[in-house]
């Protein structure tokens, strides 16, 4: 088929032809992608799996999830479910963790935005050391801060409380903000805010009025990053958090360890935890990677 | 992107400045401190000097347990690279599927850690779970509780699960970035299934390849959570990986000053692999600017 292209070349046929030639190699490959969409379809059940089997026990009893292993449940119950949204103990889990969760998004968000307008703009002293500083507390284990933590929030008097929590998830949330907004930021060409200057605004108007809404999406990902991150976090909720701010995946674990077996209650918890996360994915869906590789796709 | 120099950026930088040192240096000169001192209780501390420290580095559970991490970073390392390329080669690149693809694969990247422990602590198990079920009823002998293989398969099948969808997520938008024009000059050109992911697709996804190694490298190199829930670090001490010692020699055994200086050496190893990641991210950045997915 290349053969023919080259020999016709210089007329127009032949250049119509080649094109057809390369259309029609481009269908026989998409005969062959039914059999590479098997990869991902493959991949995806695995993934899929584990959460279908909690899910499935979710709606079971206890004694159909104990008694014999069934694909799906019997007799579907929702009393796992009814169990946790009439007890304040189970329930007021998930409002601690959205409370302390939206107050580390708005607080590391509101912190990194002037922080990551610098580092994309203006080059300072020590700007390199400090910007590697920052990354090293995104990478810092939580388990090294634990006990630190507990300590400087007792002093404080702070333990318990969802502001303890959310500060201290400030540690790895708002180096990833500030990452996050500096790529977005860099993207906005520097013309604009001379424009603006040339224009008579003023710094915070044009920061508000005109900047802003040009990284609107870099904001909405960040956030959406900071309440993954402290979503999923368990170990510093954990150590900081009692009984009036105690998260709701702190939870799940004592009543595993208390009551040893009441596995619907426990699937029916953890199912419910997925439901946030599997909502708000849906508006990042196209700058998930973008967040992950701390704004550096 | 020319930049201009201004000290007075500083003021801009400071609010993130003061948050940080509250929530990181304050915690972590607590822990210099307890690392070069001992306690007999009552809050009386007298100075250790760096005995801690030699104590830890010549320790044979320290070794143990540092060795453990790196050999768990190094098997998911190889299962999660070559399965998240070939996912995301196989991924389709437009049409109604992709958001659907994109938002499945990324379910489990959502889960709070220790849920993803629960689920597979249940789906693992012989009596009640799907997955120790049809192992045992192949006439496998399956127990992550008792056998230490075991342990370690359940471990990283849940590692994998967990996290492979960040290097396909991360390969998937490299691929994207790829102008049509390279495949049409490689399909004029004649060339094979293998050459276009040799010499394009390949070279192309270096940059976000590399990415995914050293966030999956680091953060498999502070795993605490789900191995916690789904083993307890057993059996035995087969599971027990750096984390997970830290806070048994921390808050089980209240050995501060061990701890200290345990915490301060696992820190700068970290220090370390950060520098490594900073250095190849920044040079990376400046010679091809890559623009992905973001669009």
């Amino acid at each position: 088929m290349t053969d023919q292209a080259t020999i016709d070349h210089t007329s127009l046929p032949g250049a119509a032809h080649s094109e057809s030639a390369l259309a029609a190699r481009s269908r026989m490959k998409a005969g062959h992608f039914r059999w590479k969409a098997l990869i991902p379809i493959f991949y995806i059940v695995f993934l899929l799996l584990p959460i279908y089997w909690l899910v499935n026990m979710s709606f079971k009893t206890n004694q159909e999830i104990l008694g014999t292993l069934t694909l799906f449940p019997q007799h579907p119950t929702l009393h796992n479910y009814r169990v946790i949204f009439t007890d304040p103990s189970w329930y007021m889990g998930y409002v601690n963790s959205i409370i302390y969760v939206v107050m580390n998004m708005v607080i590391s968000v509101a912190v990194a935005l002037p922080a990551a307008y610098a580092f994309s703009r203006y080059r300072f002293l020590g700007d390199k050391h400090l910007f590697f500083w920052l990354l090293t507390n995104r990478m810092a284990p939580p388990a090294v801060f634990a006990l630190p933590f507990f300590q400087l929030y007792s002093a404080f008097g702070l333990i318990d409380t969802h502001i303890a929590v959310a500060l201290a998830h400030c540690l790895f949330n708002v180096p990833l903000a500030v990452w996050i907004l500096e790529g977005f930021m860099s993207g906005v060409p520097k013309e604009i805010d001379e424009t603006a200057y040339i224009d008579g605004y003023s710094f915070p108007r044009f920061f508000f009025r005109i900047f802003m809404p040009l990284i609107a999406s870099g904001i909405g990902v960040a956030a959406f990053f900071c309440f993954m991150f402290s979503w999923v976090e368990l170990l510093i909720a954990r150590t900081l958090t009692v009984t009036d701010a105690k998260p709701i995946s702190a939870i799940m674990t004592r009543t595993v360890s208390a009551s040893g077996l009441d596995w619907g209650v426990l699937a029916a918890a953890g199912a419910l935890t997925i439901i946030p996360g599997a909502i708000v994915i849906w508006f990042v869906r196209n700058y998930i990677a973008k967040g992950f590789a701390l704004g550096r796709v | 992107m020319e930049k201009t120099w201004n000290n007075k950026a500083w003021f801009f930088v400071l609010p993130v400045l003061l948050l940080v040192a509250f929530s990181a240096v304050i915690p972590l000169m607590t822990v210099v401190n307890y690392s070069v001192q001992d306690s007999f209780g009552n809050n009386q501390f007298f100075w250790y000097g760096a005995d801690w420290f030699r104590e830890v580095l010549t320790s044979e559970r320290f070794h143990d347990a540092l060795m453990r991490n790196l050999l768990f970073s190094a098997i998911i390392l190889a299962i999660e690279v070559p399965l998240g390329i070939l996912v995301a080669l196989a991924m389709p690149k437009k049409g109604v599927w992709v958001p659907v693809c994109l938002v499945l694969m990324a379910l489990p990247l959502l889960i709070p850690w220790n849920v993803v422990g629960t689920i597979w602590q249940v789906f693992a198990r012989t009596d009640i779970g799907l997955l120790g079920y049809t192992v045992d009823a192949l006439g496998i002998d399956y127990n992550y509780v008792r056998n230490v293989a075991d342990a370690w398969v359940t471990v990283i099948v849940m590692d994998v699960w967990h996290w492979t969808s960040l290097v396909v997520l991360l390969c998937y938008a490299g691929l994207v970035s790829i102008p049509d024009a390279y495949y049409q000059a490689a399909k004029i050109d004649g060339a094979s299934r293998w050459a276009v992911f040799r010499y394009i697709q390949l070279p192309k996804m270096g940059r976000v390849l590399l990415i995914a190694v050293l966030l999956r490298f680091m953060d498999s190199f502070m795993i605490y959570t789900e191995p916690f829930v789904v083993t307890g670090g057993g059996p035995g001490n087969s599971t027990t990986f750096l984390s997970i010692d830290l806070v048994k020699l921390a808050i089980g055994q209240f050995n501060l000053g061990e701890a200290a200086a345990m915490s301060l050496v696992y820190f700068l190893i970290i220090l370390l692999l950060s520098w490594i990641f900073y250095t190849v991210m920044t040079n990376a950045g400046t010679d091809r600017p890559l623009k992905g997915g973001a669009e």
